[in-house]
C-alpha cells in the first residue's frame, strides 16, 4: 500500500491455514505470553487493521458524503467500499442492505425500535430463546411493553440444544418476529437457523439472527439462510470496537420507519415534513464511524485472505481438544454439549465458584471469562451461578489448550 | 477473630502466587458460615459475580460495629477474612477513616479491588463504609 492512498488493495489470494504466521499478524498475541481465551468477548486486531485506522486518520480523514473536495471523496470511497466488502462477505444481494451500526447491540435495538413503531400491536408475539444475550432480550421486552405485544422464549434443553418442539409449539400466526442467536455466547451452541427461518416464514413471521458469535467462526450467506435481518459486531471478528452491521432485506428495510434522526439520513427537510434518504442512509443518522467501518472492511479482507474451511477446521480442533481435556479432569463439568458448537467451552468445577477458577487461571496467565455472560435467563434455567468460559480464535494454538487444561487442573487442586 | 498483623506478616513471606492463594483460600475456610436464614436478597451486596451477604450490627454501648459476611466463592471468602480483620469490632469513626486500598496494595491484592473484577470486594467495602458512616455522630 502506498502512503497517502486509502487502503483499497486487492483481495489477497487464499492460502492454507498456518497458525504461526497468523499469530505474527497480531501484535498483542505475538508479543505476549498471555494465553488469551476470551475471544467471544472481543478478539485481538491484526496489524493490517491497525494500519488501516492509522492511514485513514493520517492521510484521508474527512467527513463522508458531504464535502466537494478530494479528501472527502477518498474517505467516502473507502467507507462505501468497506460496505461492499461486508455485503460480499455475507452474500447480501445489495450493498445498501448493509447498515452501519455501533455493534450488534445497536443493530438489534434498531430493529426492535422500528418494529415497535410500525409493526407490533397488541396480541402480536415476539419469539426469542432462553439462550439469548441480554442484547437480544431487553430491546424486545421494551418493544413489547410499548406495543402490548408479548414476548415468548423457546426453551433450551439441558445439553444446550434449542428445543425445536417448543419452538414449533410457540410459533404461531401471532408471531411477528423471531429473534435468535446463530451461536450462543454462553454455551457455544450453533442453532439450526436455516430450519428456524423456514418454519418462521411459513407462519408469516420475520427472523432476526444475532450473529455476534457466528460471524468470526462460520461462513455466513444471508441469501442461502433466507434471514430477514442479521446483526454482528466488528470487534468480535478482528475489527475495531464501535462498529457493526445490520443486514436487512431491502424490501423490509424500505418498509421500516427511520430510527434515529438527524443529518445524513435526510433527503429534504421542510418544516411541514421531511423526506428521508434511501437505503442505507435512512438508518445512518449523523456522522458515522468512518474509521471503524474502514477498519472493519480491512478485517474482513484479512479473514477473506485466509482459507475459510481450514480456519473453521482449526477452531474445531481447538474446541475438540479443549472438550476432551476438560472432560478428563475429575470434577469438571462442561455446560453446553450440543453436537454443533462454535469454539466456546463453558464449564464448572465442582466445589468452586466460577470466579475462583477465573482468578486462579488469571494468576497463571490464562485469560478466560467468568460469570453469567449477559445471559442471566439461561443461567437461571440451568440453575447455575455462571460458568467459566474459554473461547478460541484463529490465533490460538493447541499449546494454548494444553495450558488451559494444566491451569484448570492446578486451580482444582486449590479448592 | 482474624488478626490483621498476623495476616500481614504471613503475606510478607510469600514470594509466589500459589502460596498466597492457598493461604487466602484457607483463611476463607475460617470465616463462619452465615446461617441460611440470613442468606437473603436484602443482605446481598450488589455488583458481585459471586454472591456476598453482609450483616452489620451496631453495639451502642461499646461504639462498635460487628459484621457477619459470607460468600459462595472461596477466594472471596479469603478476602472477606481480611476485610473482617480490618473492620470488625471497630468504631464507625475508625472504619470511615481507614483506607483499605493501602492494605490491599501492601498485600499485593489490588487487582481484587479493580472496578472490572466483578468479585464485589469494592462493593462490599463501600457498603461497610456506608453502614459505618450512618453511625458516625454528626
Ligand atoms: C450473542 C451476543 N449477542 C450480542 C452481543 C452484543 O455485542 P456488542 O456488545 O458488540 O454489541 C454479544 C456480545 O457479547 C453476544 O455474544
Amino acid at each position: 500500500m502506498q502512503m497517502g492512498e486509502p487502503y483499497l488493495g486487492s483481495r489477497p489470494e487464499p492460502m492454507s491455514f498456518d497458525t504461526e504466521s497468523v499469530r505474527s499478524d497480531f501484535p498483542l498475541i505475538v508479543d505476549s505470553n498471555l494465553v488469551y481465551l476470551d475471544n467471544a468477548a472481543t478478539t485481538q486486531k491484526p496489524r493490517v487493521v491497525l494500519d488501516a485506522l492509522r492511514t485513514y486518520y493520517e492521510t484521508y480523514n474527512a467527513n463522508v458524503h458531504r464535502a466537494a473536495h478530494n479528501l472527502s471523496d477518498k474517505a467516502t470511497e473507502a467507507f462505501e467500499r468497506a460496505r461492499q466488502i461486508l455485503a460480499k462477505r455475507i452474500n447480501a444481494e445489495r450493498p445498501h442492505e448493509v447498515i452501519w451500526t455501533s455493534g450488534t447491540t445497536e443493530a438489534i435495538n434498531l430493529v426492535a425500535n422500528c418494529y415497535a413503531q410500525s409493526q407490533l400491536k397488541e396480541g402480536d408475539e415476539v419469539l426469542i430463546s432462553e439462550m439469548e444475550h441480554h442484547s437480544n432480550i431487553v430491546p424486545w421486552q421494551i418493544a413489547c411493553a410499548q406495543t402490548g405485544a408479548s414476548l415468548k422464549a423457546v426453551r433450551v434443553k439441558p445439553d444446550g440444544v434449542l428445543d425445536l418442539d417448543d419452538f414449533a409449539a410457540l410459533l404461531g400466526d401471532a408471531t411477528r418476529i423471531v429473534a435468535i442467536a446463530h451461536v450462543s455466547n454462553a454455551l457455544g451452541t450453533i442453532n439450526p437457523i436455516q430450519q428456524i427461518i423456514a418454519q418462521a416464514h411459513a407462519h408469516g413471521a420475520q427472523v432476526l439472527v444475532d450473529g455476534a458469535q457466528a460471524a468470526a467462526h462460520l461462513n455466513i450467506d444471508v441469501q442461502a439462510l433466507g434471514c430477514d435481518f442479521y446483526a454482528f459486531s466488528g470487534h468480535k471478528m478482528y475489527g475495531p470496537t464501535g462498529i457493526g452491521i445490520l443486514y436487512g432485506k431491502e424490501s423490509l428495510l424500505d418498509e421500516l420507519p427511520p430510527w434515529q434522526t438527524g443529518g445524513e439520513m435526510i433527503e429534504e427537510v421542510r418544516l411541514a415534513a421531511t423526506t428521508y434518504q434511501s437505503l442505507p442512509y435512512k438508518f445512518e443518522a449523523g456522522t458515522p464511524n468512518i474509521a471503524g467501518a474502514i477498519g472493519f472492511g480491512t478485517a474482513i479482507e484479512y479473514v477473506d485472505g485466509l482459507d475459510g474451511d481450514s480456519l473453521i477446521a482449526h477452531e474445531k480442533q481447538l474446541l475438540e481438544s479443549a472438550t476432551a481435556g476438560l472432560n478428563a479432569i475429575e470434577g469438571v463439568r462442561i455446560v453446553g454439549t450440543a453436537p454443533e458448537k462454535g469454539p466456546v467451552v463453558s464449564f464448572l468445577v465442582d466445589g468452586s465458584h466460577p470466579t475462583d477458577i477465573g482468578t486462579l487461571l488469571d494468576q497463571q496467565g490464562v485469560a478466560v471469562r467468568t460469570g453469567h455472560h449477559c445471559a442471566m435467563p439461561l443461567m437461571e434455567a440451568f440453575d447455575i451461578p455462571g460458568t467459566v468460559r474459554a473461547s478460541f480464535s484463529l490465533y490460538n494454538r493447541l499449546s494454548d489448550v494444553d495450558r488451559l487444561i494444566e491451569t484448570v487442573e492446578k486451580a482444582r487442586s486449590f479448592v | 477473630m482474624f488478626d490483621l498483623e498476623n495476616i500481614k506478616t504471613t503475606f510478607a513471606f510469600f514470594d509466589d502466587w500459589e502460596d498466597k492463594y492457598r493461604f487466602l483460600i484457607d483463611l476463607g475456610k475460617s470465616v463462619p458460615a452465615l446461617p441460611t436464614e440470613f442468606r437473603v436478597t436484602d443482605n446481598l451486596v450488589r455488583g458481585c459475580q459471586s454472591r456476598v451477604w453482609l450483616l452489620g450490627e451496631y453495639d451502642t454501648g461499646h461504639n462498635q460495629l460487628k459484621f457477619q459476611i459470607d460468600s459462595d466463592a472461596h477466594i472471596v471468602r479469603g478476602l472477606i477474612a481480611i476485610v473482617l480483620a480490618t473492620f470488625d469490632g471497630h468504631s464507625p469513626n475508625d472504619i470511615v477513616a481507614y483506607d483499605i486500598e493501602y492494605l490491599f496494595d501492601e498485600l499485593d491484592l489490588m487487582n481484587h479491588l479493580s472496578a472490572t473484577r466483578g468479585n464485589g470486594l469494592r462493593a462490599l467495602v463501600k457498603r461497610i463504609n456506608d453502614t459505618a458512616y450512618s453511625y458516625v455522630p454528626l
